[in-house]
């Protein structure tokens, strides 16, 4: 075990603005990237659904 | 024989892909929590750079990841404008936005463990220079794709652009042994035994292994983002959106 306290652990021996920017900045765009592919697939299975819908009407129209 | 040539469809690849995100993704959790544990827990602050080495273990990953998933994509490429399949394709423009992120995050992480090792953020030096043109070539990638409407021209025109900035990879990877750099050689090889404590390398490598995992999971679930964009037109789609 590297430390004595969680204070100790958070200040990294001095060098806590350089590590946790680093883990920070690496988690958010982990964590991000997934969020934003999820929202295009969304978007496009929306966009197909719509597309779908559009075309259905249009084919029961022409049968009207 | 398996008829691998099957899965090169992308009706039939999106519910494959589909079942394999959820293992990749847990895969990738999974072993970044252990690398987590093994770089903040079990590996000893280092003699000379006391914490801020804890960097490597991001760093090296992100650095790594952004020349691999370059060489994975122009593979796609190659195997694209060789057999002329959408579906190569689609998985070399899945990865152009993930090489982006580890490239930028190589870049980020490399700066922040740069002001207290060297006493500054950025220097024009091979490495580090290399690394930036890297950012670049995805970053030209994306915008070419973005600027032909035509889609297979697109990928056409975007697979000649990757295949010729393969050229900088091993640029990058070399940088350290053919120019005077600031930047460390490496400390892993494969033909030599690694430079540094058995820990602190068991820690890197299960990062690797948790990044790895990471990027083929969110460039199989872009991918069928990328499917159900671009096969709109075909019925499976439809099916597919309705169901």
């Amino acid at each position: 075990m590297n430390w004595g306290s969680a204070a100790e652990f958070f200040a990294m021996g001095g060098y806590a603005p350089y590590v946790w920017g680093s883990y920070a900045v690496t988690a958010l765009c982990l964590i991000v990237e997934p969020l934003v592919v999820r929202a295009r697939r969304r978007a496009a299975a929306a966009r197909l659904k719509a597309l779908e819908g559009a075309a259905r009407r249009t084919a029961s129209e022409a049968t009207a | 024989m398996a008829n691998w040539f099957r899965f090169s469809s992308p009706q039939t690849f999106y519910p494959l892909a589909g079942k394999m995100v959820p293992w990749f993704a847990g895969a990738a959790a999974v072993l970044a929590l252990l690398g987590l544990y093994i770089a903040f827990f079990v590996a000893p602050t280092d003699a000379q750079q006391g914490e801020s080495y804890r960097i490597i273990f991001v760093h090296v990953p992100a650095s790594w990841m952004s020349m691999f998933i370059y060489l994975v994509m122009a593979g796609w490429a190659a195997i694209g404008l060789v057999f002329n399949t959408r579906l190569s394709y689609m998985m070399a423009s899945a990865l152009v936005p993930t090489g982006a992120l580890f490239a930028f995050l190589s870049l980020w992480t490399g700066a922040l463990w740069g002001k207290p090792t060297w006493g500054t953020y950025w220097v024009w030096d091979a490495r580090l220079t290399s690394e930036l043109v890297l950012l670049f070539l995805y970053i030209g990638v994306m915008a070419l794709h973005a600027a032909i409407d035509d889609t297979r021209r697109a990928d056409k025109a975007c697979a000649v652009l990757t295949l010729v900035g393969a050229v900088n990879i091993p640029i990058i990877y070399f940088s350290v042994q053919w120019w005077n750099t600031l930047h460390q050689g490496a400390s892993v090889s494969v033909t030599r035994a690694p430079s540094m404590a058995a820990v602190m390398f068991a820690g890197m490598v299960v990062m690797v292994f948790a990044f790895w995992m990471y990027s083929i999971a969110v460039a199989l679930a872009r991918v069928r983002a990328i499917i159900l964009e671009r096969e709109r037109h075909a019925g499976w789609v439809h099916e597919l959106a309705v169901a």
